[in-house]
């Protein structure tokens, strides 16, 4: 038995696998004892790995990223050898936002070239009118929900930095600002749309896999250092969260992992609106409308653990484009070398997969190419970065 | 220290108390310019209003995300050179992340200046842990006595003793049991309440 683990997470659905992983007996089945610790905000995550204080942690992505390269903050070195989560995110609207974006709409609602172009008008008459600009609230500055909604506003003309205005807000603060007319929409993970929707104040408006078919949310991370003194206990986790997350995926065994991540310990919510995010079948709006996506949080399915540097490679472009770093070969290059493909490999004992994963599917934008990310970022209009 | 030399300090605390013992500490040692602030609805406005040296947030303040958003984006507030003041001193980082405290230290600051500080922030941090503790195991004790009062009356009731020889099993129990009275105690009340 290895000494006992203090692992950290953010109250989220896409910490499922690594909630049901410990409470449902997998990590112990590896031999591993794990104490899971809750926490408050993603800075606090970042601080207490980087300092030793947890073994591993529920991270965002884009901050095991922004670590390794020292964006924002001390630089310490992560590796990601599983993915906890692809896609999971959706951008809710306030009743007014929707109604205003509603009557500019020009083809299918869902469509987010449409909506895009859509919310190119509303600010423009906003604008025309005088109005105070339209306030957007995502998680962190290095976080997908910061990336999905810039890359969805720009498509339609939007410049997410003059147009409107993006704001962190702890995700349990959403719904309340969204409430109090603080923000006029939010990009998050669950449950907060769904809780939005069930307030009767919020509609979601998309799914971000409407946005990009197959896009990294949360890694499992550990500092890379420690991931080289315990190879051991490396391949416990990732096969502790694989098993976890073919559990998760499991239709037979929704109601349960649902029911475990409800905890008011863990999640701390409603088990049935756990389920919905679980099975992609979510009340979009006050009135009732359902929609059902197969692809709105990946936990097992399609080879969404293992991590993929293409997405890590994808994510460094998106702090690029916006200015949060400048576009150097090296910084792809520790970018990808985040995303340990290898060490969730050599945890199942397997090779690589020959056939690469499902693309990103980004609804607009040239294909993304991870050798030439200056093309790719030339492509697109709207940006702040420099040449 | 002089108005002058005495870097602005804020200081993002939720709680009253805590951000008391802080700012108290703080002007003791000669930091004459401390603001507290407890809205964080307004938090970043009141920041660039007060336009700080340095901020000091509490570890379990949701609001840290916030802030790291302002220095990504502000242009209004000078860029934080580093949250802690040097890299290498990961011995103060750890106390003070242990202890529950967060600096943030804006550009301009000598790094001679800060470490007072936060060493200052780490040992009034943990004393307000203590108190806390101090605080919640003085309600648990007095919890424990009214759950041990109940648990004896039902005993005697039950089993026909005496006040003493309820205690008595009742403490032997938790030590064969290796529990504490109050837990065994509360077990006597919930079965009586089950089969009511």
């Amino acid at each position: 038995m290895t000494p006992p683990l203090r692992i950290g997470f953010i109250p989220l659905v896409d910490a499922a696998a690594l909630i049901v992983a410990v409470d449902k007996g997998f990590a112990a089945a590896e031999g591993l004892e794990v104490e899971l610790v809750r926490e408050v905000s993603w800075s606090n995550v970042r601080d207490k790995l980087n300092i030793g204080l947890f073994d591993a942690a529920h991270l965002l992505a884009p901050v095991a990223i922004a670590s390794s390269l020292g964006l924002g903050h001390v630089k310490v070195p992560i590796a990601a050898p599983f993915n906890l989560g692809i896609n999971g995110n959706a951008i809710t609207v306030s009743p007014a936002l929707h109604a205003a974006l509603m009557e500019e709409i020009d083809g299918d609602r869902f469509d987010p070239m449409v909506t895009a172009k859509a919310l190119a008008k509303v600010v423009a008459k906003r604008r025309k009118a005088g109005a105070e600009p339209l306030t957007f609230g995502m998680t962190f500055p290095f976080s997908t929900h910061n990336y999905q909604l810039r890359f969805w506003m720009a498509a339609g003309g939007v410049d997410p930095d003059e147009d409107v205005r993006l704001v962190v807000l702890p995700p349990p603060y959403m719904v309340d600002s969204l409430k109090s007319g603080h923000v006029d929409a939010f990009c998050v993970g669950a449950p907060w749309n769904s809780i939005a929707v069930d307030l009767g104040i919020g509609h979601i408006l998309h799914f971000v896999s409407d946005i990009l078919v197959r896009a990294a949310e949360k890694v499992l991370a550990v500092r890379q250092v420690w991931a080289e003194k315990n190879p051991d206990t490396v391949a416990a986790l990732v096969r502790a969260a694989v098993n976890a997350a073919a559990f998760i995926e499991d239709p037979d065994n929704r109601t349960e992992a649902a029911r475990i991540l409800a905890q008011p310990e863990r999640i701390g919510v409603d088990a049935e609106v756990i389920q919905r995010t679980l099975t992609g079948r979510l009340k979009i709006s006050p009135d009732g409308t359902i929609r059902e996506s197969g692809r709105y949080l990946l936990v097992g399915r399609e080879e969404a653990g293992r991590p993929d540097p293409v997405q890590a490679a994808w994510l460094y472009a998106q702090m690029v484009r916006w200015g949060q770093t400048a576009l150097s070969p090296e910084g792809v290059k520790t970018a990808m070398a985040v995303f340990r493909s290898d060490l969730y490999d050599a945890a199942l004992g397997r090779r690589p997969p020959e056939q690469p994963p499902v693309p990103f599917g980004a609804f607009a934008g040239p294909t993304f190419d991870p050798d030439n990310i200056r093309s790719h970022l030339e492509a697109f209009e709207v940006g702040r970065w420099k040449a | 220290m002089s108005a002058e030399q005495s870097p602005k300090i804020v200081i993002v605390d939720e709680s009253p108390i805590r951000a008391a013992i802080l700012q108290e500490g703080l002007r003791e040692a000669g930091f004459t310019q401390v603001v507290h602030i407890n809205e964080m609805q307004s938090l970043l406005a009141r920041i660039y209003a007060v336009d700080p040296d340095i901020i000091l947030i509490d570890l379990e303040n949701p609001s840290r995300d916030v802030l790291e958003a302002m220095f990504q984006v502000s242009r209004a507030v000078k860029r934080p050179i580093a949250m802690f003041v040097d890299q290498s001193d990961s011995a103060s980082i750890q106390a003070s992340v242990e202890a529950g405290v967060s600096a943030y230290i804006v550009d301009g600051l000598k790094k001679e200046r800060i470490k007072p500080i936060l060493d200052l922030c780490v040992s009034r941090f943990n004393a307000f842990a203590k108190l806390q503790e101090e605080l919640e195991r003085t309600k648990s004790q007095l919890e424990d006595r009214k759950v041990i009062e109940r648990a004896k009356g039902i005993l005697m009731k039950v089993k026909g003793l005496n006040e003493d020889e309820a205690y008595v099993l009742l403490r032997s129990t938790a030590m064969r049991e290796k529990k504490k009275i109050g837990e065994i105690a509360q077990s006597i009340i919930t079965a009586s309440e089950m089969l009511k």
